[in-house]
C-alpha cells in the first residue's frame, strides 16, 4: 500500500494544473444578458427630458433598427461613450435612450454639456426596465432590429473602435 | 520615516527567515549546537520580535492617517472612526498579508523561546520549515504588495474603506481567522519537522497538541463571527451561504477538528502517525488555498475584495512549494515512519478513527463542491454549487458522525464492547426517537431540519454522558472542555435545525401607521427619518414589533449611503429574545410612497453563535488543560532530576 502515500501529491498536481490552467485564461467577468434573441419586455417610460419624448416598447417596432443606450448623467462612462454615439447619430443612426435613477435637471446639464444623441429618452427611476433587460450596469447599448426583437448587447461604454462595429450590428439586424 | 522603519524591519525579517531555514537544514547535517545551527531558535525570536515591530508601524500610519502612504491613502480616511482606522490596516490585501506573516514570527518565536521537549534536531527542523514558509511570504509582501509603499504626492483625503467592512465584528473576524490559519502553519511546520527526522513519537503529538487546538479555537470564532457579520450585515437573513470564501474558512476548520482528534490518539495511544502527519499537511495546505482561491479572484465570490489575477499566480507558486513539496517528502518519508499501536474497531480510537473518516468525507465534498466550477470551467461550462448539493450530500457524513461522537467519548481506549455502554446507547436512542415523533406531529418539518433537530437535542444530551458517575471537581479540566465542545456542537446544529424548519418571512410595502404580521407578532411601521452618521447618511424606519400582550420593542432598520466610497448598504435591525430572533430589513420607497418592509422571525437562531462560542470555549478549555497537565508533569520530571542530581552528588560525596 506505498501507493497510496502518493495520492494526496497526485491530488494536488492536478489541482495545480487546473488552477494554473485557469489562471493563464483571461477572466471574463462580463454577465451577457439572457435576453438576446428575444422581444423587447413591453413597458412605457414617462420623458424625464422636455424636448424629448418617453419610450415604449411601440417606439421599436416600426420597422428600422434602433440602438437602444442605457446611460445615467450620473455615470462618468457615459460621459466618455457621449462624443461617440454622436458620431454614430450623424451617421443616421436612431439612439434611443432610457436614463436609469436619474433626475430632469441632472438629465439637462448632462445633455447640454455632452450633447443630446437621443430621438427619445425614457426615466427608468427604480431600474426595473434594465433588470428586464437583463442589463447589470451602465452603460450598455443594445441592436434592436424593427421588429422590437434584441439582437446585441454591447456592454461598457462605446469608443471609437465600437462605432463600426455597431453600425455592421445594426446593418445585419435589417 | 515610520514606513521606511517597518519596511526596514520587514526585510530584516526576511534575512533572519532565510538565516533559520539555511540554520536548520545544517544541524540536519551536522551538530545541532554549532555554527548556523545555534542560530535557528534566537533568528525565530529576533524575527517575531520584528515582524511585530513592522505590523506596529502599519497600525501607526493608519491611526494618524498618513496619507503619503499608498495602502493609507487608498484604504482610509481622516473621518473614519478610530477603532475603523486600525481595522482598515489588515481590512486589505498588503495588510492582511502582512497581519498574517506577523503572527506567523510570533508563533515561530514563542515555539523557539518555550519549546524544549523535542530533540533539538527536530526542533531545528520544525524552525527551518517555519522559516521556509514565512520567506515565501515576505518574498510576497517585498516584491508584489509593499503595505509601506510611499506615494510621490501626498493625497489630500484617503478614498475610505469598504463600507460593508465598517464594522466592528469584522474588525475581529479577519485577525481570528488569520490566528487560526497560523496555528495550522505550526502544526504543519511541527509535521515537516517530524517527517524529516522521522520523529513521530507521542512526545510530538503533545507538543503540536496546544497549538492545534489554539487553532482550532480560533477557527471556530472566526467562522462564528464571520457568520454572524454576514447575518446582519448584509441584511439576506441567511446565516450561511456556501459561498467559496466561506468553504476557504471551513475546509481548514475541517481539517484541523480531524487533526485535533488524531492527534490525541497519537498522544494518548501512539497511534495513527501517519495519518496525523498527513492531516498536519492537509490542514495548513486547505488554509493556503483559502487564501490562494481568496484573492487570486478564480471563482466569483461576494466575499472577493481584494482580488488579483497576479497574486494569485503568486500565491499559486507558494502553494506550489509548499504544499507540494510536504506532500512530496509524505510520499518519501511516510514508508518510514513507524506503524503505531494497533487497537480494535470498538474502541475510542475506533470511534475517532471513524470521525476522521467522516470528517475527512465532509472536507472532500466542501472541496469538490468549492472546485467544482473551476473544472467545469475548463470545458466552458459555467456552473454554481449551492446549498442543495452541500446540503444533503454534507448530511449523509454529518449525521452517521454526530450519532457516532454521541457514544465515542463513552468508549474505552484501546478495546471495548458496545455492551457495556448499551443503556447510554438506549437512552440517547430513545431521545432522538421521541423527539422525531414530536416534530412529525407538530407539522410539516422537512426531512433534513427534522433530523437535525433530533440528532441535536439527542447530543445535547449524550455530550454530558461522560460526567455520568464521576466526581465532577475531580474531571480534567480537558474533560470539560470536549464535553463543552460537543453540548456547543448541538446547540449550534438545534440553532441550525430550528432556523431551517420554523423561520416565517414576510416581505410588504407599508404606508406609515400599517400592520403586518409575522408568525405570532405584528409589526408596524411608525415612521421613516433621515439620520446621519460620521461618513453616512440614512433613512432610518421606526419599526414596532408585539407579541401577544407583551410591551413593543423598537427596530430601527436603515438604508444607509455612505459616500466615501459611495455605495448603499442596509442596516438590518435586529431583536433577541430567548427564543430566537425579529430580524427587519428596510428596503425602497415604492412610486406611490409605500416603503418595503422585509421581516423575519426566525426561532432559536442564536443558538447556531451560542454553538459556535461554546465549541471555542471547549477548545480553549482543553488547551488550558493540556497545557496545564504539560507544565505539571514538566515539573515533577524537573524534580525527579534535581533530585537524582543531588543523591548522585551525595553518593559520590
Amino acid at each position: 500500500m506505498r501507493w497510496t502515500l502518493w495520492v494526496p501529491l497526485a491530488l494536488f498536481t492536478f489541482f495545480l494544473g487546473l488552477a494554473a490552467y485557469q489562471l493563464s485564461q483571461p477572466k471574463d467577468d462580463v454577465i451577457v444578458s439572457g435576453m438576446i434573441g428575444k422581444p423587447l419586455p413591453q413597458f412605457s417610460l414617462e420623458p424625464i427630458s422636455p424636448d424629448r419624448p418617453g419610450v415604449s416598447t411601440a417606439d421599436f417596432q416600426d420597422g428600422t433598427p434602433k440602438l437602444l443606450n442605457i446611460w445615467a448623467s450620473w455615470c462618468l462612462p457615459c460621459i466618455a461613450e457621449a462624443p461617440h454615439l454622436e458620431r454614430l447619430k450623424e451617421q443616421g443612426v436612431q439612439i434611443i435612450g432610457i436614463a436609469i435613477r436619474d433626475k430632469p435637471e441632472d438629465v439637462a446639464r448632462f445633455l447640454n454639456r455632452h450633447g443630446n444623441p437621443y430621438t427619445r429618452i425614457g426615466s427608468d427611476d427604480l431600474s426595473a426596465i434594465q433588470f428586464e433587460l437583463g442589463s447589470s450596469g451602465v452603460p450598455e447599448t443594445y441592436v434592436i432590429d424593427g421588429d422590437g426583437m434584441i439582437r446585441y448587447q454591447h456592454i461598457g461604454d462605446v469608443r471609437a473602435e465600437h462605432v463600426p462595429m455597431l453600425i455592421q450590428q445594426l446593418e445585419a439586424a435589417r | 520615516m515610520i514606513a521606511e522603519l517597518g519596511l526596514a524591519a520587514l526585510w530584516l525579517c526576511a534575512a533572519l527567515a532565510v538565516l533559520q531555514l539555511i540554520g536548520g537544514a545544517l544541524a540536519q547535517r551536522r551538530d545541532t549546537a554549532s555554527g548556523l545551527a545555534a542560530m535557528v531558535r534566537p533568528a525565530a525570536m529576533l524575527q517575531g520580535l520584528l515582524a511585530g515591530l513592522a505590523f506596529a508601524c502599519l497600525l501607526w500610519v493608519f491611526a494618524v492617517t498618513d496619507l503619503s502612504v499608498k495602502l493609507v491613502a487608498t484604504n482610509s480616511h481622516s473621518l473614519k472612526p478610530m477603532l475603523f482606522k486600525l481595522s482598515g490596516a489588515w481590512g486589505n490585501h498588503e495588510g492582511s498579508m502582512l497581519l498574517w506573516v506577523t503572527v506567523m514570527a510570533l508563533a515561530g518565536g514563542l515555539i523557539a523561546m518555550v519549546e524544549k521537549r523535542l530533540p533539538e534536531k527536530t526542533m531545528q527542523a520544525t524552525l527551518a520549515a517555519q522559516g521556509f514558509v514565512a520567506i515565501g511570504f515576505y518574498a510576497f509582501l517585498l516584491i508584489s504588495s509593499n503595505p509601506f509603499e510611499r506615494l510621490a504626492v501626498a493625497a489630500v483625503e484617503g478614498q475610505g474603506l469598504n463600507p460593508l467592512l465598517q464594522d466592528a465584528g469584522l474588525a475581529f473576524h479577519p485577525p481570528t481567522l488569520y490566528f487560526g490559519y497560523v496555528g495550522l502553519s505550526v502544526a504543519f511546520s511541527f509535521a515537516v519537522g517530524a517527517l524529516l527526522t522521522r520523529n513521530v513519537t507521542p512526545e510530538f503529538a503533545r507538543v503540536m497538541r496546544p497549538w492545534v487546538l489554539g487553532a482550532w479555537v480560533f477557527l471556530t470564532l472566526g467562522i462564528t463571527a464571520g457568520s454572524y457579520w454576514a447575518y446582519y450585515e448584509l441584511g439576506w437573513g441567511g446565516w450561511w451561504f456556501w459561498d467559496p470564501v466561506e468553504n476557504a474558512s471551513l475546509m481548514p476548520w475541517l481539517a484541523a477538528t480531524a487533526l485535533l482528534h488524531s492527534v490525541s490518539v497519537l498522544a494518548a495511544r501512539d497511534a495513527l502517525r501517519t495519518w496525523t502527519i498527513m492531516l498536519g499537511v492537509v490542514a495548513f495546505s486547505m488554509s493556503m488555498l483559502g487564501t490562494f482561491l481568496v484573492r487570486s479572484g478564480l471563482l466569483t465570490s461576494v466575499h472577493a475584495f481584494a482580488v488579483d489575477p497576479e497574486r494569485g499566480t503568486f500565491i499559486l507558486f507558494l502553494l506550489a512549494i509548499y504544499i507540494g513539496g510536504a506532500l512530496l517528502l509524505f510520499g518519501l518519508r511516510a514508508g518510514h515512519v513507524r506503524e503505531g499501536e494497533r487497537f480494535q474497531l470498538t474502541s475510542r480510537e475506533g470511534a475517532l478513527v471513524f470521525n476522521n473518516v467522516m470528517l475527512s468525507a465532509i472536507l472532500g465534498i466542501v472541496l469538490l463542491g468549492t472546485l467544482y466550477p473551476l473544472l467545469t470551467e475548463a470545458f466552458d461550462v459555467r456552473v454554481s454549487v449551492g446549498p442543495p448539493y452541500f446540503n444533503p450530500v454534507g448530511a449523509i457524513f454529518t449525521i452517521p458522525m454526530l450519532l457516532v461522537m454521541a457514544v465515542g467519548p463513552l468508549l474505552r481506549w484501546r478495546r471495548d464492547s458496545i455492551e457495556r455502554i448499551k443503556l447510554p446507547i438506549a437512552i440517547v436512542t430513545s431521545i432522538i426517537v421521541s423527539v422525531a415523533v414530536l416534530a412529525a406531529l407538530m407539522g410539516d418539518i422537512a426531512v433534513l431540519p427534522l433530523l437535525g433537530l433530533c440528532v441535536a437535542i439527542g447530543l445535547a444530551v449524550a455530550s454530558f454522558l461522560p460526567l455520568r458517575g464521576r466526581n465532577l471537581l475531580r474531571v480534567p479540566i480537558a474533560t470539560w472542555g470536549m464535553v463543552l465542545a460537543h453540548f456547543g456542537i448541538a446547540v449550534a446544529l438545534f440553532g441550525m435545525a430550528s432556523d431551517s424548519a420554523f423561520t416565517k418571512e414576510r416581505l410588504a410595502a407599508l404606508q406609515l401607521g400599517e400592520e403586518v404580521t409575522v408568525g405570532d407578532w405584528r409589526v408596524t411601521l411608525d415612521g421613516v427619518d433621515p439620520v446621519a452618521g460620521p461618513n453616512w447618511t440614512a433613512m432610518e424606519a421606526q419599526v414596532s414589533a408585539w407579541r401577544g400582550s407583551g410591551a413593543p420593542i423598537l427596530l430601527l432598520p436603515q438604508s444607509r449611503n455612505f459616500w466615501a466610497p459611495p455605495m448603499q448598504t442596509s442596516e438590518s435591525a435586529l431583536a433577541t429574545q430567548w427564543d430566537g430572533q425579529l430580524y427587519a430589513v428596510i428596503g425602497n420607497r415604492t412610486e406611490d410612497g409605500r416603503w418595503q418592509l422585509r421581516v423575519w422571525w426566525k426561532p432559536f437562531v442564536t443558538f447556531i453563535w451560542y454553538g459556535g462560542l461554546l465549541i471555542a470555549l471547549g477548545g480553549a478549555l482543553a488547551a488550558i488543560g493540556r497545557v496545564m497537565a504539560d507544565l505539571k508533569r514538566r515539573s515533577v520530571r524537573a524534580r525527579a532530576n534535581s533530585r537524582r542530581t543531588e543523591r548522585r552528588a551525595k553518593g559520590f560525596a
